[in-house]
Parts: structure tokens; C-alpha cells; sequence
């Protein structure tokens, strides 16, 4: 790790909604090729802080700060948010992934579509090609979404609860992938809820409530302490809070 | 034997050349009905297919009226003429599109609400100018069109907008698609977002204005919905749709005249209710999810 690069530092950043901080003062960076996962109670501002690496929400405080261009990012959402009535097949949403390098009328070429099969081949998804996306069950659909993330080729991959609601093989399968990426030297941030997995699979981990409870080596940040004192955030806004007067250093 | 032969299909050809051929072929009014019914088509049916995938449908329906009045200040100022009422339209029909976009971001009030509130605006708004200045008779001209009366200008401008579309569409198929199906994961790669969906917005209310003169402010949205509509009961692939929409578009212009000059029906309402049948066969009939299937799927596969 002492070779690695940052591709992604936050200077006391903080994010939220209206002037209430959903992540509060974060102060750190992530190493090019680590395998990192975020983890804290629901409301802790997980999926919030990914929305704040992509891009889509500014932080209210401080500075986030990518090393190469914001499509360099692949970012995986949480399921609900694509149109699943939309009559789209599932090789068109797959090939999709070629956007960054397609752009917005580019053709594709014959080697794009070996790429496509590739995709699919690796998510387990031949034979679903001419498949309406309205047809497939949750697993197959974050299948197809993983077989997307692998042709958009990302230096740097987020995945917001990929796994949630999704059955022990596709898991498997699906993390066999994050390993795989891992190995290929890509930076992975992933927001999940099953420790034990975060434990045997992530190297590194953010702990956070709100405020970064810790965040390092995986085995260290788990430890009971630091989970109960996640486990101690305050969900509900305090109507009364003042104006925060931390430094933005 | 050779004279049976070419005889006795001349017998019954004969009528249907009648009924189908003659009209078009004897009155050059009813060739540029057809011809502008055809350039609609074209142009509408895609926009009608996107317009309906993104649940726009009824901002359709609104924006179709928000024309009114904008044609109608046209009217007011030039009489009948093309270009006053093409400009007033699409004036009058892009500051609604915007403010009801505008309104629904930044109130409480929903997208539909608000353009259900414009659209009421701006029909009450649009007769009411029109009857400032006109008769009766022009009233029924802005409402409902004269697809029977198009002159060169008229067709010219016609071509022009669903060649624009078409060209349009193409250029901006994948943001359009994307856009519809995940706008996070467009938003992520490319910023062709918002773009995107303000010149689709233009497309449409060039449509409607191309629509309202053959047609009218109230049927313009018909020769867009209804084709769009019927297309989705026949297929499941958007590239298919778009193209079932033209045809049932061309299909319904074409029997809608022939109805209207057989029957002497008001030529613009007989061209939507054709549109109208075709949507409601397809409601029907229709391979994917019409009614007769869903009623009677048959038996279970087996896998």
C-alpha cells in the first residue's frame, strides 16, 4: 500500500440534505487498489457519501478530490431506482456499459460485441440475451447490472448494497467479480450490511455513523467497541442544533 | 381461358380501386391530405412511443393545448397565416413546457397537477383570443384543423418537422433510451442529461404545431398518443414500436380520409377515430398483454 497512489481524498467533507450533515466532517483518502467497505446503521450516510464521490451531490463542507476524470468511476446505485417496465432487452442495457467509450452515437464495434458475450458469459447470463429486462427476477437484473460495471472497465467501482435481497449463489458469484476486479488492481468501495462477509472479503473498512467512527484495516475497525458506538447514532434531527464550527482545515 | 383470367379479378378490382385509389387519384386535395397525414406520421409516432415511455402521455395532451394560445396571438395579429401561427405556437408551447417543469421542481405541486392547470389555462385563454378577432368558422379551424386544406407551405413546413424528428431521434436515441431507463447511471456517464430531455421537449411541441395545423390543437396529440399507444400492445422492443406507430400513424391517416370522403365525415375527428379503432383492435388483439391473450394464455409451459 505504501506505493499506491490516492484516487480519492476527502478533505473534512461534509454531506447532506438542506444544511443537515448525513456525513459529517470525513477527513481521509482511498489508496489506488484498495477493497473497501463501508459500513454503519441505516441512515449513516453510506449511500450518501457514494452520491458525494460521484458527483451527484456537492458536499455542503470541504472537498472531495478525484485523481482523473469523474467517468473513470463506475457506479452501481441501490436496485430501485432503473425502470424495469422500460421494453428494453437485457444485452441493450449490458451493452450500455460502453457508453465512456461509445459516447453518445459511436457504433459498435465486432470486438465490443466478443466484450458483450464476455460480460455475460462471466455473470452467468448467455441465453438471455433477446430477454426482456422486465422479465428478469432481482438476481438476474444486478447480474446484468454487474456484467455492465465490467464492460465499463473503471479504474474505480462503487456498489451501493449490491448483495441486498440477493440469494447465497448469486452472491458468490457476483463476489467472485469484486474479487476480480481487486486483483486487476481497481479500487472497490462497496456499502454492505453483512459483517461477516466484510470481514473474510475486505481488507479495509470505513465504519461510519454519521460521523467516521473508524475506518483502516478491517479486523481493527469491527471491533465490538466501535460497533456499539455506531450503533449508539442518533437518528432523528435534533430541531435545535447549531450552527456546526468545526474547521473545514 | 386467357380472357377469364384477366376478367374476372378486373370485375372485383374494379370497386376496390373505387373505394381505395380513386379518391387520392381524382382530387389533388385528398393526395395532400394524405401526403401531410403521412409526414405526421412519421415524425409523431416515434415522438409518441418516447413521449409515452417516460410516462409524458399527458404532458403531451398539455402541451398540445398550450399551443392554442399562442396560435391564437398569431391569429390575432395575421389572420390565417402559416408562419404567425407556427411561431406562436412553438412560443406558447415551449414557455409552458418550461414553466410546468419549473413548477413541479421547485412546489409541492406535482407535474401532473401543474399541467393539467396550464393546459385549462391556455385553452380558456387561446378560444378566448381567438374569439376576439374571428368567427365561428375560425374557431373550428384552430380546434380542429383543415387537413383538407393544406397548401405548399403547409406541406413544406410539415416535411421539414418530421424530417428534423427523425433526424433528431437518431442522434439522440441512446440518451433518450437511458435517460428513461436508469438516469442515475446516464447521469454518471455522461452529462447529455438534461440536454437531451429539453430538445426532446422541442421536438415535441415542433410536432404538435405541425399536427395542429392538419389536425387542430385538440386532435394534434391524437396522431401521437393513439399510434404510440397501440404500438406497445405489439410489441416489447422499443426499435419495433416506433415503427408500428408509423404505420398505424400512415394506416389511419390513409382509411380516416377515405372515411371522411365516403362517408362525409369531418376529415381531422375521422383520421383520430381510425387511429382510435386501430388502438382499440390492438387493446385487444395485441400479442403482448391484449386482452384476448391475457384471458385465454393457454396452457402452462413447461419451462
Amino acid at each position: 500500500m505504501a506505493l499506491a497512489s490516492t484516487v480519492i481524498r476527502f478533505d473534512e467533507v461534509t454531506l447532506g440534505y438542506g444544511r443537515r450533515p448525513a456525513v459529517h466532517h470525513l477527513d481521509g483518502e482511498i489508496p489506488a487498489g484498495s477493497l473497501m467497505a463501508v459500513v454503519g446503521p441505516n441512515g449513516a450516510g453510506k449511500s450518501t457519501l457514494l452520491k458525494g464521490i460521484v458527483g451527484t451531490l456537492k458536499p455542503l463542507d470541504g472537498h472531495i478530490r478525484l485523481k482523473g476524470p469523474a467517468s473513470g468511476i463506475a457506479y452501481l446505485p441501490q436496485a430501485a431506482e432503473i425502470d424495469r417496465s422500460f421494453p428494453l432487452s437485457v444485452y441493450d442495457l449490458v451493452a450500455m456499459g460502453l457508453w465512456t467509450r461509445s459516447g453518445l452515437f459511436g457504433g459498435i464495434a465486432r470486438r465490443d460485441r466478443t466484450r458483450i458475450e464476455e460480460a455475460l458469459s462471466a455473470v452467468g447470463l448467455i441465453g438471455f440475451e433477446r430477454r426482456p429486462i422486465s422479465t428478469l427476477s432481482g438476481g438476474q437484473m444486478q447480474r446484468a447490472l454487474f456484467a455492465r460495471l465490467l464492460l465499463q472497465d473503471a479504474p474505480v467501482i462503487l456498489l451501493d448494497e449490491p448483495f441486498t435481497a440477493i440469494d447465497a449463489k448469486t452472491t458468490a458469484d457476483l463476489l467472485d467479480l469484486v474479487r476480480r476486479w481487486h486483483d486487476e488492481s481497481r479500487t472497490v468501495v462497496a456499502v454492505l450490511h453483512d459483517l461477516d462477509m466484510v470481514r473474510r472479503t475486505f481488507p479495509h473498512t470505513l465504519l461510519i455513523a454519521r460521523e467516521p467512527v473508524a475506518w483502516g484495516e478491517t479486523g481493527e475497525v469491527l471491533s465490538p467497541e466501535n460497533l456499539l458506538k455506531a450503533r449508539r447514532m442518533v437518528e432523528a434531527h435534533d430541531p435545535h442544533a447549531d450552527v456546526c464550527h468545526r474547521s473545514a482545515a | 381461358m386467357r380472357m377469364c383470367a384477366t376478367a374476372a379479378p378486373h370485375k372485383a378490382v374494379r370497386p376496390m380501386l373505387d373505394l381505395f385509389y380513386a379518391p387520392f387519384a381524382e382530387f389533388e386535395f385528398m393526395q395532400r391530405a394524405l401526403v401531410g397525414v403521412i409526414a405526421i406520421a412519421l415524425g409523431g409516432g416515434p415522438v409518441g412511443v418516447f413521449l409515452m415511455l417516460r410516462r409524458m402521455s399527458l404532458t403531451g395532451d398539455a402541451m398540445a393545448h398550450a399551443i392554442l394560445p399562442g396560435a391564437a396571438v398569431g391569429y390575432l395579429l395575421a389572420g390565417l397565416s402559416l408562419p404567425a401561427m407556427t411561431i406562436g405556437g412553438l412560443f406558447a408551447g415551449v414557455i409552458v413546457a418550461v414553466a410546468a417543469g419549473l413548477v413541479s421542481r421547485f412546489t409541492a405541486l406535482k407535474e401532473d397537477a401543474s399541467l393539467a392547470a396550464f393546459y385549462l389555462l391556455s385553452l380558456a385563454l387561446g378560444v378566448t383570443i381567438v374569439s376576439l378577432r374571428g368567427s365561428n368558422v375560425d374557431l373550428l379551424h384552430v380546434l380542429f384543423g383543415t387537413v383538407l386544406a393544406l397548401d405548399d407551405s403547409t406541406l413544406l413546413l410539415l416535411a421539414s418537422i418530421s424530417t428534423a424528428t427523425v433526424l433528431a431521434l437518431a442522434v439522440l436515441y441512446r440518451p433518450l433510451v437511458l435517460e428513461c431507463v436508469d438516469p442515475v447511471f446516464l447521469r454518471s456517464v455522461s452529462r447529455a442529461g438534461t440536454p437531451t430531455h429539453l430538445i426532446f421537449l422541442g421536438l415535441v411541441v415542433m410536432n404538435l404545431v405541425g399536427g395542429f395545423h392538419a389536425l387542430g390543437t385538440l386532435l394534434a396529440v391524437g396522431m401521437m398518443m393513439l399510434p404510440a399507444a397501440a404500438s406497445r400492445f405489439w410489441s416489447s422492443d422499443i426499435t419495433m414500436m416506433m415503427l408500428v406507430s408509423i404505420a398505424v400513424g400512415i394506416v389511419s391517416g390513409f382509411s380516416g380520409l377515405l372515411l371522411s370522403f365516403h362517408a362525409e365525415l369531418p376529415a381531422g375527428p375521422a383520421i383520430i377515430l381510425s387511429a382510435g379503432a386501430i388502438y382499440v383492435v390492438s387493446l385487444v388483439l395485441g400479442r403482448e398483454g391484449g386482452l384476448l391473450w391475457l384471458a385465454w394464455p393457454g396452457r402452462h409451459l413447461e419451462a
